[in-house]
């Protein structure tokens, strides 16, 4: 957009303001966000030596000095535990997607479909959770799942736990804790209002008039739903599963709280590496590894967010 | 009995189903409030009645030391947050061209999604370089705030964006018509019609940040232990009855908050409501 400046008067004021709403968040981030990646990514080009780590660019003899390597990723790709951390993290990362996607999905649309009065009620209701600690939410768990909590019972009482068994996802069906269930079950737990909110909020604004239109034309219920509700809902499809997907990859907290030796992901290898074997370079290069992973997801995710803003202009 | 129309049977279906999500929800919270008051060590077996270990978090040093801390980071980060979110969210509303504005609404919304780990390590990496250069900042208070803020930031931005995207410009051009200057603008008219939004944008980002364990762990040095990651470190050994009981502690504040932060913004919502129909049959 052009804007003329007459060269005899100073800058407005409001062009001041500009420069100042504009500037004082961006260069923060600059300086908060994107240069820690830069780093990140420098940090993971370059060796340990011994204690410290190897600066990429020295001031030798007059000469300047490059020194990159790549033996972190080489590492990365050659042992087959970190592969298979990485599969296992993409993994119950999709489970949980789906698992999110089909709780939610029927969720947040009987929500949008409940009376107008309700419907901030129980929006409310959902975003509570969100107030209260997530760490103690998920604490709560390890009780609800442990050898005699609530849970385990009424689930053993249904006969749940030896189809879990059966299915592979718990040892045997006296153990639900330290599993790839109880991981799961956490996962889908602490995850499922980040798919719901996005998709009540597709699913709410909705023209009714075109589902009429539907079954007026002839439609079954089922085919106006698929035909209709769901193409209308794909950018809150999208939305939702990406705020589950993304985090859920390097998720941390949940697996080492619920998850047991069973179940390595790539959020705990890391954490391992740093904290552990002081590794930094390679924790950076897992770090560089997993954001090369989820960044197909992120632009699709910044480009629906984008997409639906306008619509909802 | 009558037969049940597909209708009918549908809305059923959708009364269960929240019904069993809301369950879903809410279960892990009912647990936690309930065995704090349960005098057995073992938090999952009722047994009896008791307030001990609300007694014993008194004497807890290592717990009320972590809450301290954790409320100051959580009021920094609140009121850092508010500011540069209520600066983010105007750069993305009101002056929708700028240069290199699909990189800043990327970063601003990146933190949203990106995993804790790669966060805080990053923020991590850089905050060590400085330090071998410059000498400063030790880990503690000020590098967790950092982290906190960045994430702050991002909740923020969505919050007060959302409200601004819905706000009427009119009411602020019709101002300007009359002869306020921009300050004013922003004082009277703007200022007010976002109060919602940024006392609940300040709430959201003070409570994440007393719930965050991965940013602050990576974060913190040896002399800031934050309560949640007195409760990660504790949690991680087993069950824990004192847990249940901050847990409880920390819930009860939190939905006396909540509930008297919705009442306040209802009851200004009934009175500004009031004032513009008393306003219209005036003029009518």
């Amino acid at each position: 957009m052009p804007v003329a400046v007459s060269p005899a008067k100073p800058r407005s004021r409001p062009g001041r303001g500009r420069l100042a709403v504009i500037g004082l968040p961006y260069g923060w981030l600059l300086v908060f966000f994107l240069l820690p990646f830069l780093i990140l990514v420098k940090i993971s080009l370059s060796e340990m030596d011994t204690v410290v780590i190897k600066d990429l660019i020295t001031w030798a003899d007059g000469r300047l000095q490059l020194t990159v390597t790549g033996a972190n990723f080489g590492y990365i790709a050659q042992d087959p535990l970190y592969l298979e951390t990485y599969l296992a993290s993409l993994k119950y990362a999709g489970i949980t997607t789906a698992c999110c996607l089909l709780l939610g999905y029927p969720f947040a649309y009987f929500m949008a479909r409940a009376r107008s009065t309700v419907q901030p009620a129980l929006l409310m209701l959902v975003m509570l959770p969100f107030w209260t600690s997530f760490l103690l939410r998920v604490y709560a768990w390890k009780g609800l799942l442990g050898e005699h909590g609530w849970v385990t019972q009424a689930l053993a009482a249904l006969g749940i736990n030896s189809l879990l068994a059966r299915a592979g996802l718990v040892p045997d069906a006296a153990q639900l804790m330290n599993t790839p269930f109880s991981l799961l079950v956490g996962m889908v737990y602490t995850y499922l209002p980040f798919m719901i909110l996005p998709l009540y909020a597709h699913l709410s604004k909705m023209d009714m008039r075109l589902l009429e239109a539907a079954l007026d034309l002839g439609a079954t219920p089922w085919v106006a739903f698929w035909r209709i509700t769901v193409p209308l809902s794909k950018a809150g499809i999208i939305a939702g599963s990406m705020l589950v997907f993304i985090p859920c990859v390097g998720e941390f907290v949940i697996p080492e709280l619920l998850g047991g030796p069973q179940t390595l992901m790539i959020g705990r290898v890391l954490w391992d590496e740093f904290f552990s074997n002081n590794d930094w370079p390679m924790a950076s290069g897992l770090a560089v590894v997993m954001i090369l992973l989820i960044i197909v997801p992120l632009a699709l995710f910044h480009r629906y967010q984008a997409q639906s803003r306008e619509a909802g202009q | 009995m009558s037969r049940t129309t597909p209708r009918q049977a549908g809305r059923r279906l959708g009364r269960a189903w929240l019904l069993l999500g809301f369950a879903f929800l809410y279960l892990p919270i009912v647990a936690l409030v309930l065995y704090s008051f349960s005098d057995s060590p073992v938090p999952t077996r009722w047994g009896g009645f008791t307030l001990k270990w609300y007694a014993a978090l008194g004497h807890d040093r290592e717990m009320l030391n972590g809450l301290w801390l954790s409320l100051q980071i959580a009021f920094l980060t609140a009121c850092g947050a508010v500011v540069l979110g209520t600066l983010a969210a105007f750069a993305l509303v009101k002056y929708r061209r700028f240069r290199g504005r699909t990189l800043f609404s990327g970063m601003v919304s990146a933190p949203l999604v990106m995993p804790e780990v790669i966060v805080g390590l990053s923020l991590l990496l850089m905050l060590v370089s400085v330090q071998r250069v410059l000498g400063f900042p030790e880990r503690g208070l000020l590098t967790i705030w950092l982290g906190h803020l960045l994430v702050g930031m991002a909740y923020a931005t969505v919050v007060v964006q959302a409200r601004l995207q819905e706000m009427n410009p009119q009411l602020e051009e019709a101002a300007m018509d009359l002869g306020a200057r921009p300050g004013q603008v922003f004082l009277l008219v703007t200022l007010p019609l976002m109060a919602q939004s940024l006392a609940s944008a300040w709430l959201l980002t003070f409570t994440l940040s007393l719930d965050d364990v991965v940013l602050s762990a990576f974060l913190s040095g040896p002399g800031a232990t934050t309560l949640p990651l007195v409760i990660f470190s504790r949690a991680r050994l087993g069950l824990d009855p004192s847990v249940n009981a901050i847990a409880t502690v920390l819930v009860s504040v939190v939905a006396v908050g909540v509930a008297g932060a919705s009442y306040l913004i209802a009851r200004a919502e009934r009175e500004r409501l009031r004032a513009a129909s008393q306003a219209q049959r005036a003029s009518g």
